[in-house]
């Protein structure tokens, strides 16, 4: 029998079966980038970026460096029709 | 900013969200599918999928001046947010003369640091301001 999912946050996802246990990731790991360069820092440039945006009925592009001259909330969240 | 389309974004707004905020979200709703950015900022969870709740405060020159990160069940605190927005703002207008003390909120007193500061912070400001 299919295993009722637990609904939380974060959106379900699958993965592959018989995987290896992934080890825990501290938050420092997290936010150094894989070459190893650290990219999130206070007091340092945020890094720009171009993504595609639902804004006031339309499909628009996003870039950041376009909001330079104005203060940005850049803010993430784990997904759509999540609860919190 | 999520992993989900500009699709799912247009229904989440059309459907849910125009429904507790009059007119709908009133900001892009951006789309990180594959959480490239997300990665960039630190903030995508590889083993979920999914970006945790990120919120980066980034000044007109481009340079971010705060961040917090929280894990999927805790929502945030806009009030927080904002009033560390406005303190940004204050800092930015002096040109970094003033400096704003735990708790400041617009209206209270700041800080001129400086040599004639130096351990005289007790006579200029209190505890107690830091819970008003």
């Amino acid at each position: 029998m299919p295993e009722e999912l637990k609904v939380g946050c974060a959106r379900p996802t699958g993965g592959l079966v018989g995987e290896e246990p992934k080890k825990e990731e501290s938050q420092e790991q997290i936010i150094k980038e894989k070459e190893g360069r650290q990219v999130v820092k206070v007091g340092k440039k945020a890094s720009d970026f171009i993504a595609p945006a639902y804004y006031k009925g339309k499909f628009v592009n996003v870039k950041l460096s376009e909001y330079l001259g104005k203060w940005v909330l850049l803010c993430f969240y784990p997904g759509d029709f999540t609860f919190v | 900013m999520s992993i989900d389309s500009i699709f799912v974004h247009k229904m989440w707004n059309d459907y849910e969200l125009s429904k507790m905020v009059k007119g709908g979200v009133p900001f892009p709703m951006l789309s990180d599918a594959g959480g490239k950015v997300g990665t960039l900022y630190g903030v995508y969870d590889e083993d979920a999928g999914v970006e945790t709740r990120g919120r980066f405060i980034i000044d007109p020159d481009g340079v971010i001046q705060g961040y917090e990160i929280l894990t999927p069940p805790v929502g945030r605190n806009v009030l927080e947010t904002i009033r560390q927005i406005q303190a940004f703002q204050h800092v930015r207008k002096t040109k970094g003369a003033e400096a704003t003390p735990s708790g400041w909120k617009p209206g209270k007193a700041t800080l001129k640091p400086g040599p004639d500061l130096v351990g005289k912070v007790w006579e200029v400001w209190k505890t107690k301001e830091a819970f008003e």
